[in-house]
């Protein structure tokens, strides 16, 4: 899809022949998250699509206590500190930002009274300025009003790397000025078509200025309100014990009318998956469970006893299959993988043409996944529900023998293809986890029958992921042939997620291996598109940039998308809640209710 | 009086052999947990998001940078100071952590414990007065059972039973409930069972072979055929002779195993979502948070060490011929 059609779609939309639904569908299918078609539409002056009110309580309060389960209980309840979910989930419960992402990539407000647009002004026509402008009336848990220079000082307290805020990368880049005390602008140095970051979702949670102004930078672990946070949000804090529990009682002066409907709120923490889906759905103990990584077919039985579904939210996650460019088995200059070398047999195209003909996405979903990993060949990917139309999923060791045999790599004595004394032969590798293993096993047996001999390995993910440089197995330095995890899409933008594929970001010895290009292809083509989207303004062409790039990056079968791995919960069948693959499960709490 | 001085004596003297001792176990932890691979903010080293100066600066900060003896002696002298040192992970003193974790580690642990040798004592004497009798062999069956089973596997079937078939108990623990008098003594106890019962029960089998064989041996003397032929009845003697010499080396076992009751039982924690000090430590563990790891065995290793001398004590008391020296 190029920059013409995606203007007639966008052109579509706004004369009503095509749903905003529809548009971000089809966006989904070249690749495109939601949050970035949803601002597509925005920017061509389509107005974002307010989520219909489906809040039925009539009066604040009244609902008993609200029980979450988090099979890893929070650890800390400071926003900037979150590092992990669910701790961004905890601190969810008394933090807002000033807008949230809903389930379709549509930005609602919190704190803020609207979405900026072209239209009302809030946004630049240069690309350089957003203007917000915050709800009046709102307070603390504390009593004390929230203003604009409480926006201001998040901003100071994140960007500060003394803080060492987890949040810095959304602050430290921009300029944030107060314009009265219900609005302020955030001024980028450049123009930035991505401008929902700062003060958005996940990221974008405020702290109250009154109660940390003293704890910026090197003072910031020992802030009192680290561990008993006061903030906007509909339920104000009660006690906390790390990986254990956190409480909250209903917030009687929230900011929206009748909300929220519980009267207290529990998260509590520890365990393991499997029994907290049981305490969902088969016990009901517990009102919502989060991040089931449990095998489909168990969550099913669970589910007959009616008590509670299973829900099924898609986001940007994706397990994939990467394909090593350079030779993780000689040494050059004491670096394996190192730039200067070329994969001795996967450098030609047409090993790697096979190599991904046989990976059997299908039955991958079907026997390991299910519901919990849809099989896509994208990296970038979209809604669970669609496949790619640039990518389809072919799985066919025919045609992968056709292609090796065509390509003179002939079968030897013991069956494996060889070609110029050069043999077929892979090392594979992956973290111990066991749909891993399962799909490892899928995909060595169709290699097999191709003349392709993969050996597996696999690594504990304690090591596999960490940063160790002087660790040989850890999934940055890839020193096999073929590795695969999951990698996270943590922001709607997909600037991030694709830097996997610039030739600067690759991971090496001379940047101790925290690259982001981890297969460390080198692309011309790639980096220039890359730069396109760096200074590109208009978010048509942007797009069109970014859809190039996943499909350069899949058709060279640098890399292959897997499955995607949704978030899946689970919540009792009375329980009403909007769940937002693009920000914290708990980021609509406010509007969570259950039905008499 | 002599043998209370010859005490005394022994006591100060094995309290400063134990000062090395703990300073050697120290140093081989914070050695082991140095060079574990993984760092507490490996997390943000794969975030895309997180640029590298704050892992950088964090790190710093936590004094991650330094070489390890400097990191040790730091930690030494904190603690010879009383601090306990600060958790990576949730920003909080490591000493107010373990104090969160400690009352629900004591009742539950604790329970189970006395559940144990409430159990154990009675059924092994009445095993060991009636040797291969019916009920000697119905309860060794019993305990060979009960600790040839892991815990895992007996509180999944636990679970199974009283929670999702029959939904009469709550198989998620809550340290908090929200209801006061009756009602919240009543909630704590429904709770409470399974994960007393799975320890009790473990820890039982495994005591009533040994009080049945430690009553055995003593059955068997002379001076309880001579406290017989007096003419006491069977009743007596068990009790007020048989029982009372048996139970020394029992009083030791137990004594011995009382540091569990602090570092908490790890797995039943984990299947009951106890939040006890065994589920800290290995959440502590799988987030590379070494000062809590640390804290934890640490605590651990004095309480064994301790133990063991109030061990060697108790036993010299109950037994007269043993003397210190």
């Amino acid at each position: 899809m190029n920059e013409h059609e995606l203007r007639g779609l966008i052109g579509k939309v706004k004369a009503g022949k095509l749903s905003r639904r529809g548009f971000v569908q089809r966006m989904a299918a070249v690749g495109l998250t939601a949050p970035l078609a949803a601002q597509l539409l925005a920017h061509g002056g389509v107005a974002m699509a307010q989520a219909p009110a489906t809040y039925k309580p009539t009066k604040r309060g009244g609902g008993g206590p609200l029980k979450l389960l988090w099979w890893q209980g929070p650890t800390l309840l400071n926003p900037h500190f979150a590092v992990g979910t669910k701790d961004q989930d905890g601190s969810r419960l008394f933090y807002e930002p000033l807008a949230a992402w809903d389930p379709d990539g549509n930005l609602k407000p919190k704190l803020a009274t609207e979405i900026p647009t072209k239209e009302n002004g809030g946004l630049s026509a240069d690309g350089l300025t957003v203007t917000w402008k915050l709800k009046q009336g709102v307070t603390w848990h504390d009593g004390k009003p929230f203003t604009a220079d409480d926006v201001v000082f998040n901003w100071e307290y994140a960007k500060d790397p003394a803080t060492a805020a987890y949040t810095i990368a959304s602050y430290q880049d921009v300029m944030v000025e107060k314009v009265d005390p219900y609005t302020v602008t955030v001024k980028f140095k450049k123009p930035t078509p991505f401008w929902a970051d700062a003060f958005v979702g996940t990221r974008g949670m405020l702290i109250p200025k009154h109660l940390f102004a003293d704890y910026i930078g090197a003072k910031s672990r020992d802030a009192p309100t680290n561990l008993k946070p006061v903030g906007t949000g509909p339920y104000m804090f009660k006690d906390f014990k790390p990986g254990d529990l956190v409480t909250g009682v209903m917030n009687p002066n929230y900011h929206q009318a009748n909300k929220p409907f519980f009267d207290t709120v529990e998260m509590k923490g520890g365990g393991d998956a499997v029994s907290a889906a049981r305490a969902v759905l088969q016990t009901g103990e517990f009102d919502f469970a989060w991040n089931l990584q449990v095998e489909d077919e168990i969550l099913q039985r669970l589910e007959k006893g009616g008590k509670g579904s299973v829900s099924i939210t898609p986001g940007g996650n994706i397990e994939f299959l990467l394909m090593n460019t350079t030779d993780p088995w000689t040494e050059v200059d004491g670096e394996r993988a190192s730039l200067k070398t070329k994969h001795p047999t996967l450098s030609d195209p047409e090993v790697r043409k096979a190599m991904a003909l046989l990976v059997d996405n299908k039955s991958i979903q079907d026997h390991i996944y299910g519901r919990t990993g849809p099989a896509t060949r994208n990296f970038l990917y979209g809604p669970a529900r669609f496949d790619s139309k640039n990518n389809p999923i072919e799985f066919n060791v025919d045609k992968a023998n056709d292609i090796l045999e065509k390509a003179g790599w002939k079968k030897g004595a013991d069956g494996i293809r060889a070609k110029d004394g050069k043999k077929l032969k892979f090392v594979y590798q992956t973290s111990i986890n066991q749909p891993r293993q399962k799909t490892q096993a899928i995909i060595k047996q169709a290699a097999q029958k191709a003349g392709i001999d993969i050996e597996l390995k696999s690594v504990t993910a304690s090591v596999f992921f960490s940063s160790d440089v002087a660790n040989p197995d850890t999934y940055t330095k890839f020193y096999s042939d073929l590795e695969m995890y999951t990698t996270t899409m943590g922001q709607p933008d997909p600037g991030t997620h694709m830097l996997q594929f610039v030739s600067w970001e690759a991971a090496t010895k001379e940047n101790k291996w925290q690259g982001r290009n981890i297969t460390r292809w080198q692309s011309p083509e790639a980096d220039k598109l890359y730069r396109e989207t760096e200074v590109e303004l208009d978010p048509v062409k942007r797009a069109a940039s970014f859809i190039k790039m996943n499909d350069l990056a899949i058709q060279n079968q640098i890399v292959l998308g897997i499955v995607q791995r949704p978030t899946v919960s689970a919540k009792t069948a009375k329980l009403n809640c909007n769940i937002s693959g693009w920000d914290n499960n708990t980021s609509d709490l406010s509007d969570w209710f259950k039905d008499a | 009086m002599q043998v209370h001085r010859v005490s005394r004596q022994y006591v100060i003297r094995k309290l400063l052999i134990m000062i090395p001792s703990l300073l050697g176990i120290s140093v081989v932890l914070f050695s082991l947990l140095a060079l574990a691979p993984g760092d507490p903010f490996d997390e943000l080293a794969t975030n895309p998001a997180v640029p590298p100066e704050v892992r950088a600066a964090l790190r710093a900060k936590f004094g991650l940078d330094d070489p390890v003896w400097m990191r040790y002696w730091h930690w030494l002298i904190a603690l010879l100071q009383g601090d306990w040192g600060f958790s990576f992970v949730s920003r909080m003193d490591v000493s107010t952590l373990i104090m969160q974790r400690l009352p629900v580690t004591l009742i539950v642990i604790g329970a189970s414990q006395i559940l144990a040798i409430a159990i154990a004592i009675p059924v092994g004497v009445l095993a060991a007065t009636r040797p291969y009798s019916l009920f000697d062999q119905v309860a060794n069956t019993f305990a060979f059972i009960g600790f040839s089973l892991p815990t895992f596997f007996t509180g999944l079937v636990l679970i199974l039973v009283f929670s999702i078939q029959l939904d009469w108990l709550p198989f998620v623990y809550r340290a908090d409930i929200a209801a006061t008098g009756w009602a919240f003594y009543w909630e704590h106890i429904k709770q409470s069972i399974m994960p007393v019962t799975v320890l009790g029960l473990f820890q039982g089998a495994a005591l009533v072979r040994f009080v049945r064989s430690s009553v055995l041996d003593v059955i068997r003397l002379d001076y309880v055929t001579t406290a017989r032929s007096k003419g006491i009845g069977e009743r007596k003697v068990i009790t007020r002779h048989v029982v009372r010499t048996a139970l020394i080396p029992v009083v030791t076992l137990v004594a011995l195993q009382m540091p569990i009751v602090f570092s908490g039982a790890i797995v039943t924690e984990q299947i009951f979502r106890v939040p006890g000090i065994g589920s800290l430590l290995i959440s502590s563990m799988l987030a590379n948070d070494t000062p809590v790891v640390m804290g934890v065995t640490f605590v651990s290793a004095c309480l064994v060490v301790i133990f063991n001398l109030i061990a060697d004590i108790l036993y010299g008391w109950l037994d007269p011929r043993i003397a210190f020296r």
